[in-house]
């Protein structure tokens, strides 16, 4: 498979997660698991950039996909994506735990609407749980993020 | 010359954070981020009974499994691992008790049931393997025999003559209980003009952070040193309990907690110590990460309150009196002592002017989790039940529910007010800071009350079902005993902060820095706070309680003071100068108005120890300081909250249309962050207030044991929440700080409950149990067209 932009391979027994293979076996520790049974979305990723549930995925399915995880927004020794720099700026984290699946969520969502408005963000993130924030920033921290990218766009 | 730009202070501002440029990366460190080489995972098998002897537990079918490394069962460790003794019950002094008319009964747990199981989810045998698949399937192959025994589902059964003792040695379920008081409520309730009765009952729910906990150690044998590394806010405490219960010398456990995925609560629980035995017995590190039905059943479950409370008062909805009687469902074992019905009595008043009351709390023993403290910490059930009978008094006697908490509020110049009680801490309770009318008033009009009661009326007579709610509290924050730092600075002119208390989400490394900067002189960018590890610093209580900022941020700062005088005394001596007369300007010292400077390295070289060191007389050498705050008490926060529902009377459904807050937490380090605490609080307590519940069946069977059954609200549920200030600046700091972690979770239950309610108000209609679901919002409604039939009917 690859996994942000890499080529990786591995053995996997046929029942082990998804996103126990991209944290145990590639040392991909970003995504994280919240509840395992497909509800909190800590563990969301993108699968040919599609958002999904690497907890309800076994590994052995994404066998020649191509995965991005949190690690793959931005190269770890270069600037973040807006969409991380947009959470920060706007205090869309506290603990950081459901973070990652929320990036991922976002980008999904923003590479479909670039200028979603409040109620269709909201809708879209309800598959994600956030038990720190109440969502008020983390709804400003994605209209901050689609700015900057459509600032980025425009710059282009 | 050199200049000294005088700076705007770091504290007050809206700093982005330090912990968010690891944390959006996603790498930040959980516990189970991190293999240690060779690491074996365990499976813990729990009691799928609420209530039953264990007959029988073989572990030889799971010894047998491919992967198993070793299982034990409760009667393995009998003797070689001690129960848990509950910390809580040692902080409640015997003069507090006395001056209480209270009773605390020891409860200790076992790391493992080793006769009988209390309740389901209870660890009765653990299994280690080379992988957690392989120790999850093991645990099918033990072979385990139950004889049910009657469970006792609520307080109330629990209390009943013939009901089981589930701690013989007890005598009976009433774990803990007292009373609080002041005046002749007899006779203000027998000469009152008017007096109401309700019953208050808050379901239970839990904490539901994110993360899950998880337990990982690791033992040197050679040097007889246990390292520990787990998910919970109090490594101090957990290194005092493994160490007693593992018959340790302190100083040989190591607690370190990484990055934590939320916590909104405290605990201890049987992994802290079994998983450490574990590492210790196998000699190879062993990891436990709780899964998601697990925490739904066993971890940090809360409130379960029923309260029996009446009012006496005028025809002008002036109160009076009050009496409450409440009960506490703690579930099996009382882990926490009185610290969550005690601060349910303790707040229960709030901001009101209630000086004849009669309090009586009762921890009653079930067969359910044991409960804990979590955000808010018996202030949510307490503003509930205070809040709705203000509303009723208000329809009573025909006032809108604003006036009478008008008539009823501390003026504001009564404040500092002594309370009739004392804290939990054992001193005197008083009201040291804040003006309540003002903040309701200040609420009142950003909510833009009066337009939107207006408005209301117009939506009524259109059919649509719009209630307003409102809702206010109090906040003993700061909890001591204490809280340390240490401060030290680099011959760089970097600064590093070690405090023993734990954030879980907070963004303490960014505010103690802010206090720090602003203390020592120093650019915020300098400074790095370390915590999370009982190696760093000798003492520590951790993250709760809502005390880390006043606490910790008060340590930060007077450490942060005497770390600057003692540069600036050692510079003083290199300089020839008077310290008074220096200013630490980046990476040197300058003497004010001229041109002569010194640098960080040459008087951090002046300051290390040796001979050549050139200290002023008497002076410890190093460039580091060491404070603990001891807070005399606790400091009162407070906050006021309104909000605005909408009511399908088709379904029952609930949808909050606004929400609102008005909080006083004193100096606002961070208005950003303490914003992002409000408005997280909120989406906690509209969870509360609409949907969450641990809920068991008649047999203390968990029927919430996933997020299917277990509603965690989402962006779709929760609105945007508005969020307003008050500073009444706390005395009882140097920095007048007061803390804002829980107030947000604490009045969205009574606010939103007395908004349902307010929005079939000329039906009368009652809501007086959360949450609310649709189902019990059409109950409510049919009881009132019952009430009114019979009174019809009556006429």
């Amino acid at each position: 498979m690859r996994v942000n932009g890499e080529e990786r391979r591995g053995v996997a027994q046929p029942r082990v997660t998804l996103a126990d293979f991209l944290r145990d076996e590639l040392g991909l520790t970003g995504t994280h698991l919240g509840c395992e049974h497909g509800v909190c979305g800590a563990c969301t990723i993108l699968v040919d950039g599609r958002s999904a549930r690497s907890c309800l995925m076994l590994a052995v399915q994404a066998e020649g996909h191509e995965l991005t995880t949190v690690e793959g927004l931005a190269p770890a020794d270069g600037p973040l994506h807006p969409i991380q720099e947009a959470f920060s700026a706007k205090h869309g984290l506290q603990c950081g735990f459901c973070t990652p699946g929320f990036l991922m969520s976002v980008h999904e969502l923003l590479a479909e609407v670039p200028d979603p408005d409040e109620a269709e963000i909201r809708r879209r993130l309800s598959g994600n749980i956030c038990r720190c924030t109440g969502y008020h920033n983390i709804v400003e921290s994605v209209r901050y993020a689609a700015e900057l990218l459509r600032g980025a766009g425009a710059a282009v | 010359m050199t200049t000294v730009e005088t700076r705007e202070p770091f504290v007050g501002r809206r700093l982005r954070r330090k912990e968010d440029a690891r944390l959006v990366r996603g790498a930040g460190w959980f516990v189970p981020d991190r293999k240690l080489p060779g690491m074996l995972h365990a499976a813990i098998l729990r009691s799928p009974f609420a209530h039953a002897r264990i007959e029988r537990l073989d572990v030889s079918g799971a010894l047998a499994c491919e992967g198993v490394v070793a299982a034990f069962t409760g009667s393995d460790l009998a003797g070689r691992v001690g129960r848990f003794q509950e910390s809580a019950r040692k902080e409640v002094t015997p003069q507090l008790l006395e001056a209480i008319d209270g009773t605390v009964k020891p409860t200790p747990f076992p790391v493992l049931a080793d006769e009988v199981a209390l309740w389901v989810g209870a660890p009765v045998a653990v299994v280690v393997a080379s992988d957690r698949y392989a120790a999850e399937d093991a645990l099918e192959a033990i072979e385990a025999s139950y004889e049910p025994l009657e469970p006792v589902a609520g307080p109330e059964a629990a209390l009943r003559d013939g009901a089981p003792v589930l701690h013989p040695e007890l005598g009976d379920n009433v774990a803990a209980r007292f009373r609080v008081g002041s005046g002749d409520v007899e006779a203000a309730f027998a000469s009152a003009p008017r007096t109401l009765r309700r019953r208050f009952a808050f379901g239970r729910h839990s904490a539901n952070s994110m993360e899950t906990r998880s337990v990982q150690a690791s033992y040197d044998e050679g040097r007889g040193e246990l390292t520990v590394w787990l998910t919970n806010a109090r490594p101090h405490l957990i290194r005092t309990h493994v160490s007693e219960m593992l018959g340790l010398p302190l100083e040989s456990v190591r607690v370190v907690v990484p990055d934590m995925g939320g916590s909104f609560g405290t605990g201890v629980y049987s992994e802290d110590a079994l998983i450490p035995f574990l590492a210790m017995e196998l000699r190879r590190p062993v990891r436990w990460v709780e899964d998601r039905q697990e925490n739904l059943a066993i971890t940090r479950h809360a409130r379960d309150q029923v309260h029996d409370l009446e009012l006496a008062y005028d025809d002008d909805g002036r109160i009076l009196a009050l009496r409450d009687r409440f009960l506490v469902d703690v579930g099996a074992y009382n882990a926490y002592a009185i610290t969550v019905s005690y601060n349910a009595a303790a707040h229960l008043r709030g901001q009101y002017a209630i000086d004849c009351f009669s309090i009586e709390g009762l921890n009653v023993l079930t067969t359910k989790a044991p409960v804990s403290p979590v955000r808010g910490a018996g202030r949510p059930e307490a503003v509930f039940a205070l809040d709705r009978a203000l509303d009723l008094v208000a329809a009573d006697c025909g006032l809108d529910p604003a006036d009478v908490r008008r008539r009823n509020m501390i003026p504001a110049e009564e404040i500092p007010r002594p309370m009739g009680m004392p804290y939990r801490d054992g001193a005197e309770m008083v009201y040291d800071s804040g003006d309540f009318p003002a903040q309701l008033e200040q609420a009142l009009e950003a909510f833009d009350y009066d337009g939107w009661r207006e408005q209301q009326t117009l939506w009524r007579a259109q059919g649509r079902r719009v209630g307003i709610g409102i809702s206010s509290y109090v906040e003993g924050s700061g909890f001591g005993p204490h809280e340390g730092a240490v401060v030290r600075l680099d011959p760089a002119g970097n600064v590093r902060v070690v405090t023993g208390a734990k954030p879980h989400g907070q963004g303490l490394e960014t505010t103690l820095a802010q206090i720090c900067a602003d203390e020592l002189g120093v650019d915020v960018e300098r400074v790095t706070v370390a915590s999370g590890d009982t190696g760093l610093i000798q003492y520590g209580i951790g993250t709760f309680a809502s005390r880390s900022a006043v606490t910790a941020g008060s340590a930060v700062g007077i450490a942060a003071r005497r770390l600057r005088e003692k540069v600036l005394a050692v510079a003083g001596v290199l300089l020839d100068a008077d310290p008074d007369e220096l200013d630490l300007a980046g990476d040197e010292v300058v003497v004010r108005g001229e041109a002569r400077a010194v640098s960080l390295a040459e008087v951090a070289h002046a300051a290390a120890p040796g001979p050549r060191n050139r200290l002023p007389a008497g002076m410890e050498p190093g460039l580091e300081a060491q404070y603990y705050f001891q807070p005399p008490t606790v400091t009162f926060a407070s906050g006021t909250h309104l909000a605005a529902v909408e009511v399908d009377e088709e379904t029952g459904f609930v949808e909050v249309l606004r929400y609102l807050t008005v909080d006083d937490c004193g100096r606002m380090l961070n208005p950003m962050v303490v914003e992002g605490q409000i408005q997280g609080g909120v989406a906690h307590g509209i969870g509360t207030a609409l949907y969450e519940e641990s809920l068991y069946d008649e047999d203390c069977q968990l029927l919430s044991g996933t997020y299917m059954d277990y509603l965690l609200p989402s962006a779709v549920e929760v609105p945007p929440i508005e969020v307003g200030h008050q500073q009444c600046l706390s005395e009882l700091n140097p920095f007048g700080i007061k803390g804002c972690g829980e107030g947000g979770a604490v009045s969205p239950p009574a606010a939103i409950a007395n908004a349902v309610a307010d929005a079939f108000r000329p039906e009368r209609v009652e809501l007086n149990r959360v949450p609310i679901r649709p189902e019990a919002v059409l109950e409510a409604v049919r009881a009132a067209r019952a009430r009114d039939q019979e009174e019809g009917g009556a006429r």
